[in-house]
C-alpha cells in the first residue's frame, strides 16, 4: 500500500495532516485527515467563573475569538436569565459584523484565495499572500489591508482589544459607542460595502471568466451532496448573531429548525481513534460513516451551508449577489465545495451592509448597555454562526455561577467528517495510476479542504498543535512515496 | 519504611522564634521535623515563600507570628491573616490538603504551645503522606 | 546586509498570536524588505521536511507561540531551537503556558474522559478514545502523544527572549522586530515591552490606596469610569502585571487579567497577584476576612489565568 502524507496542511489555522493510501494498482484506497492536537477546554473550564467564559473560551481560537466571545456572552444571558438592553445586542452585532468583514477578507485573500488567484499549479513560493499582492496589484492589496485594519479598529474600539476582546458580559457589554465613534464606524462601513462589491468583481474576473476554474468548481472531485446547517432569523434569512438553527436536506428542503436549548436533540458527535477531533452528525439520522447523501447524518456548515440553509440574505445587495450565485450554479442547494469561496464573498457583502445599517441605527449610541443580572444562574446555551460554521456553547453552573460542566461544539468541528470526505474524493479523482504525483496535484487535494476554512484552532480546542497540514502518500508496501510537508 | 515529614517553619523573629527557642531550652518534647526559617515578621511571608517551600520538597509549611495586637510592626500579622486564608483556598484547588499549610500565633512565652503545634502538625502530615509535588510541567 | 531569516511557529496555540502578527499591517511590508520569512505555517506553504533540511543555526530568529501540550510540539520546538540563532517565546502561552495551561488543574485521563466520553453530545458506546497509533485497514495512523501537563517553552528548550501578551499588542511586537532589524538586541532573557513597570503605570484610572470591604464579580456592578477598578472591588491584575500593553482592558471597563505576565523580578505571577489582592482587604477581623475572601471563587483561574504551568507548583496534584 502506498501512502501519501501532507503534513502540516498549510494555510489553515491549526494543525492538520493528510494521509493518503494507494493500493497495488496505484489507486487511492483511502485517505485520512487527522487533527493531531487537543487542548481540553471542555474540562479545564470546570471551576472557572461563568463570567470569565467569554475571555477564556475565545482562546480556543484566536482567528475567531469574537465568535467564541459572543457565543459565550449569549450563553451567559441565558444562564443568568437576563435580557441585555437592545442597544447592547445591537452593539454586539455591530462588532460581530465588523469581525465578519475582516475574517472573510482574510480568508479569501490570504488563506483560501491564493489557490484561485494564483492558480493551483503556481510555484509554491508564489501561492501565498505575497503572490496575491503581486498579481492583483498594489491597489487592491492596499484595500485588503485597509479593510482589515479599519474593521479591526472597530473591533478594538468596542471590544477593548483587537484580538481577544473583553467587552462581553451577561446582560450586556462593558463599553458603548459615542457619536464621534459612530461616525467613524459609518464611514468604515461604507468603504467596506464598496470593498465587498469589488471583491465579488475580482472573483468574477479571475474565477468566473476562467473556464478552467469554473470547470474545476463544478467538477465531481469537489462535490458532495450533504445536509446543510445555519442560523436563520424569523424570516429564514442568514443571520450570524442570533436566531434558530435550520438544517436542510440534500434537496434543499427543511429537515429541522431548532432553538439553541434543543441542540442536544439534534446534534451528536462521533469519536474516531486516529484523530483528536470529533465528528458531529445529525442525531435524527445517525452516524453512518464518512458518506454523503440523504441517509448519512453528515452535515456541513460555514458560508455555503448557511446560504443553502437559508431562504436569502437580509440586505439588498447581498441578496442580489446570492441570487446571482444560485442562478449561475444551477439553483439551490449548491453542493460544490469550492463554491464556498463565492458564498463567503456574498456573506462579506452582507456583513458590510449590516454594519452600515447598524451604524445608522439611532439606538446605537445609547448609554443603556447593561442589565445587572439578579436571578440565580443555572444553565445556558448560546449559539452564533462563526465564519467557519455553527458554534454551540453550553454551560451548567452552581448557584454562584461557577462552571460545573461545559460542552462546546465548535464551528470547524462540524465540518470534520465532510472535510475527510472531501479530501478522499479529491484524492481519488486526482491521483491516478501512472500519473505523476506533483506538488500542484497535492495542492489540489489540499484545495478540497481549504474552502471550509478549517480553523483547527477551533477544532483542536480539545487537542492539537498547530501546523500546516502535511500530505503523505504511501504505497501498498507502506513506503512513503511522496510527501508534501 | 516510615515516612518522616519535612516541615518548613517560617517564624517571626520577635514572638514565635523566641517561643520555639523556649521550647528548646526547656527541653519540651517536640518532633524534630521542622526546619526553621527566621523572618522579621509574619507579614513578610510572601505566598511565594510557601509555594517555594512546597516546590523544594517540603511536606508542610508552618507560618508562625505574634498574637493579634502584639506584632512589632503593628499590622504584620494581620496582613498574614489576610493572605494565608486566600492562599489556602488557592492551594485547595491545586490539590494541596488543608493541613499541610498552617498559620498560628505563638508568643515568646508559649514554648508549650509551639511544641504541641509542631507535634500535631507532624502527626497530621505523617498520616497524609509525602507531598510528592509533581508540577513544573512534568510529562507523562 | 543579508536579509534576516525569520521563522514563525505555533504549538499549542489558538492562532491569535498569528493574527496579532498580521496586525502589524503595512509594517509587514517593511518587514519583508529586510527579512525573509522561511517558515510560517499559517500563511506560507513550507512543510516540516523543508525545515528539517535547513542547516543548523540557519534561521536568524524564530518567533515561537503556543505552549507545549504534546510530543509533536516538543519535537518541533527542539528542532527549531537547533535551526535558530535566536529563539523568542512569543505570547502568553509560550511564556507562561497561557489560558490552555489551566488544563494543568487536570490531567490527560480526566480531560479525555470529559471530551470523548462524558460530554452530553458525544455518542460513543464503544468508548473510543484517540490513540497515538491506530491500525486501519490500509496501514497504521499516528498522532502525537498528549501529555499530562502543559509546559512552557522555557521548560522545553533554551529561550533567548520573551514577547509577552495574549496576544502581544502590535506595539510590543513591533518594538521587538525593530530591535531585531537594527541588530540592537537587549541582554539575553529580556522580556521585551515598552514598560517594565506595572500595567497600572499605563492606566489612566485614579488610584488612591483605598481598601475594600467587598470584592465584586464583573457582572455584579457597573464601575465608575475614572477610578481604579481594584479599588472598586474588581480583581484587576494591573498592579502585578508587566506594563507595555497600554492598559486596554481597564479602558474598556474590564479588569486586567494579567496577560503580559508578572512585573520584573517576580517569579510566580499568581502568588504575587494573590498577595496584592489580600493587601487591599479592609479588615483585621478573621471572620470578616473569611467572608470577603468567600467572594473570590476561583483563585487559581483568576490569579494564574495565563501562567499556571510557569508557577512554582506548575500543576495541581491529581489523586
Ligand atoms: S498567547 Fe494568547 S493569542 Fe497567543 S496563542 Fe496563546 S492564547 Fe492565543
Ligand atoms: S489596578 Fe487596574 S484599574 Fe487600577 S490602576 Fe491598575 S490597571 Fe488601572
Ligand atoms: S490590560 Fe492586562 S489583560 Fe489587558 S492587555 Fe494589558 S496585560 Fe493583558
Ligand atoms: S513581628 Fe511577629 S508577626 Fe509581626
Amino acid at each position: 500500500m502506498k501512502r501519501i502524507t501532507i503534513d502540516p496542511v498549510t494555510r489553515l489555522e491549526g494543525h492538520g495532516k493528510i494521509e493518503i493510501f494507494l493500493n497495488d494498482k496505484g489507486e487511492v484506497a483511502n485517505s485520512y485527515f487527522q487533527i493531531p492536537e487537543l487542548r481540553g477546554f471542555e474540562k479545564f473550564t470546570e471551576g472557572r467563573l461563568a463570567e470569565d467564559m467569554p475571555q477564556i473560551t475565545q482562546r480556543i481560537c484566536g482567528v475567531c475569538p469574537e465568535a467564541h466571545h459572543l457565543a459565550a456572552t449569549k450563553t451567559l444571558d441565558d444562564l443568568f436569565h437576563v435580557d441585555a438592553p437592545s442597544a447592547a445586542k445591537k452593539l454586539r452585532e455591530l462588532f460581530y459584523s465588523s469581525f465578519y468583514v475582516t475574517d472573510h477578507t482574510t480568508h479569501f485573500y490570504i488563506l483560501g484565495g491564493p489557490d484561485f488567484v494564483m492558480g493551483p499549479d503556481a510555484p509554491v513560493a508564489e501561492r501565498n499572500i505575497l503572490g496575491v499582492i503581486a498579481k492583483v496589484g498594489m491597489e487592491l492589496a492596499g484595500a485588503v489591508l485597509k479593510t482589515r485594519k479599519q474593521n479591526h479598529h472597530i473591533i478594538q474600539m468596542l471590544g477593548g482589544r483587537a484580538v481577544h476582546p473583553v467587552f462581553g458580559l451577561p446582560g450586556g457589554v462593558s463599553k458603548g459607542l459615542n457619536e464621534e465613534e459612530r461616525k467613524e464606524v459609518e464611514q468604515i462601513a461604507r468603504e467596506s460595502v464598496a470593498f465587498a462589491q469589488l471583491s465579488l468583481k475580482v472573483f468574477d474576473d479571475i474565477v468566473l471568466k476562467n473556464k478552467a476554474y469554473v470547470d474545476m468548481v463544478v467538477s465531481d472531485a469537489f462535490t458532495h451532496r450533504t445536509y446543510y446547517m445555519g442560523l436563520v432569523d424569523e424570516k429564514n434569512k442568514v443571520n450570524f448573531y442570533d436566531g434558530k438553527v435550520r438544517v436542510v436536506d440534500p434537496e434543499g428542503k427543511e429537515f429541522v429548525k431548532f432553538a439553541p436549548r434543543e441542540y442536544l436533540n439534534h446534534v451528536a458527535e462521533h469519536v474516531e481513534p486516529w484523530t483528536y477531533i470529533k465528528m458531529p452528525f445529525l442525531k435524527g439520522i445517525g452516524w453512518k460513516g464518512f458518506a454523503d447523501g440523504k441517509d448519512s447524518g453528515v452535515f456541513r456548515v460555514a458560508p455555503l451551508a448557511r446560504l443553502n440553509a437559508a431562504d436569502g440574505m437580509a440586505t439588498p445587495l447581498a441578496q442580489e449577489a446570492y441570487e446571482k450565485m444560485y442562478a449561475t450554479l444551477g439553483g439551490k442547494p449548491v453542493h460544490h465545495t469550492l463554491a464556498m469561496h463565492w458564498a463567503r464573498l456574498v456573506e462579506l457583502l452582507y456583513a458590510a451592509e449590516r454594519l452600515l445599517e447598524l451604524s445608522r441605527d439611532p439606538e446605537i449610541t445609547s448609554p443603556t448597555i447593561r442589565t445587572i443580572p439578579t436571578a440565580t444562574p443555572d444553565e445556558g446555551v448560546g449559539i452564533v454562526e462563526a465564519p467557519r460554521g455553527t458554534l454551540f456553547h453550553h454551560y451548567i453552573t452552581d448557584e454562584k455561577g461557577v462552571i460545573k460542566k461545559a460542552n462546546l461544539i465548535v464551528a470547524t468541528v462540524n465540518n470534520a467528517a465532510a472535510i475527510n470526505m472531501s479530501v478522499k474524493k479529491a484524492a481519488m479523482n486526482l491521483i491516478k495510476p501512472g500519473k505523476e504525483i506533483t506538488e500542484g496535484l497535492l495542492n489540489r487535494v489540499e484545495m478540497a479542504w481549504r474552502p471550509y476554512d478549517p480553523c483547527f484552532g477551533c477544532a483542536t480546542h480539545a487537542l492539537s498543535g498547530r501546523s500546516p497540514a502535511p500530505v503523505y502518500v504511501y504505497d501498498s508496501q507502506g513506503k512513503l512515496v511522496k510527501s508534501l510537508g | 519504611m516510615s515516612f518522616e515529614p519535612k516541615i518548613v517553619g517560617i517564624l517571626c523573629n520577635w514572638c514565635s522564634y523566641a517561643g520555639a527557642d523556649l521550647a528548646g531550652i526547656s527541653r519540651k518534647k517536640f518532633a524534630p521535623n521542622v526546619r526553621v526559617v527566621r523572618v522579621m515578621c509574619s507579614g513578610r511571608v510572601e505566598p511565594a515563600f510557601v509555594l517555594k517551600a512546597l516546590q523544594s520538597g517540603a511536606d508542610g509549611v508552618l507560618v508562625l507570628g505574634c498574637h493579634p495586637g502584639d506584632c512589632h510592626y503593628a499590622e504584620g500579622n494581620y496582613k498574614a491573616a489576610r493572605r494565608m486564608p486566600l492562599l489556602k483556598k488557592m492551594l485547595a484547588q491545586m490539590g494541596v490538603e488543608d493541613e499541610r499549610v498552617r498559620l498560628e500565633w505563638v508568643s515568646a512565652s508559649e514554648g508549650d504551645r509551639f511544641a504541641s503545634i509542631v507535634n500535631e502538625m507532624t502527626e497530621k502530615i505523617r498520616q497524609l503522606g509525602p507531598f510528592n509535588h509533581n508540577g513544573g510541567g512534568a510529562n507523562g | 546586509m543579508a536579509k534576516l531569516k525569520v521563522a514563525l511557529y505555533w504549538a499549542a496555540s489558538c492562532g491569535g498570536c498569528e493574527i496579532g502578527q498580521l496586525q502589524i499591517g503595512e509594517k509587514i511590508l517593511k518587514l519583508v524588505e529586510v527579512a525573509d520569512i522561511v517558515f510560517w505555517p499559517v500563511a506560507i506553504d513550507v512543510k516540516y521536511k523543508d525545515v528539517e533540511a535547513m542547516p543548523s543555526k540557519s534561521i536568524d530568529v524564530c518567533l515561537f507561540n503556543g505552549g507545549i501540550r504534546n510530543s509533536e510540539q516538543e519535537h518541533i520546538a527542539k528542532m527549531l531551537r537547533e535551526k535558530s540563532k535566536v529563539m523568542i517565546a512569543y505570547g502568553a502561552c509560550a511564556y507562561g503556558g497561557g489560558i490552555p495551561g489551566l488544563a494543568n488543574l487536570f490531567n490527560k485521563q480526566t480531560i479525555f474522559d470529559r471530551v470523548y466520553l462524558e460530554t452530553p453530545s458525544t455518542l460513543n458506546n464503544d468508548h473510543t478514545v484517540p490513540q497515538p497509533k491506530t491500525k486501519v485497514p490500509e496501514g497504521e495512523l499516528n498522532i502525537p502523544e498528549f501529555y499530562d501537563s502543559v509546559k512552557t517553552l522555557r521548560q522545553t528548550i533554551d529561550v533567548d527572549y520573551v514577547i509577552p501578551g495574549c496576544p502581544p499588542e502590535e506595539r510590543t511586537t513591533w518594538l521587538a522586530l525593530e530591535a531585531l532589524i537594527s541588530g540592537k538586541l537587549p541582554p539575553k532573557g529580556t522580556v521585551i515591552t515598552h514598560n517594565a513597570k506595572a500595567v497600572c503605570d499605563d492606566c489612566s484610572r485614579k488610584r488612591d490606596v483605598k481598601k475594600v470591604k467587598k470584592f465584586y464579580r464583573t457582572f455584579e456592578m457597573i464601575p465608575e469610569p475614572e477610578i481604579c477598578l481594584l479599588e472598586q472591588g474588581l480583581l484587576c491584575a494591573g498592579i502585578t502585571t508587566r506594563g507595555g500593553c497600554g492598559a486596554p482592558c481597564p479602558q474598556a471597563n474590564m479588569p486586567c487579567t494579567g496577560c503580559y505576565g508578572p512585573v520584573a523580578g517576580v517569579i510566580d505571577q499568581g502568588a504575587h497577584f494573590l498577595s496584592a489582592v489580600a493587601s487591599v482587604i479592609d479588615s483585621n477581623n478573621p471572620e470578616e476576612v473569611r467572608k470577603i475572601i468567600d467572594d473570590i471563587r476561583d483563585p487559581v483561574g483568576t490569579f494564574y489565568r495565563y501562567s499556571l504551568p510557569d508557577s512554582l507548583l506548575g500543576r495541581a496534584r491529581i489523586k
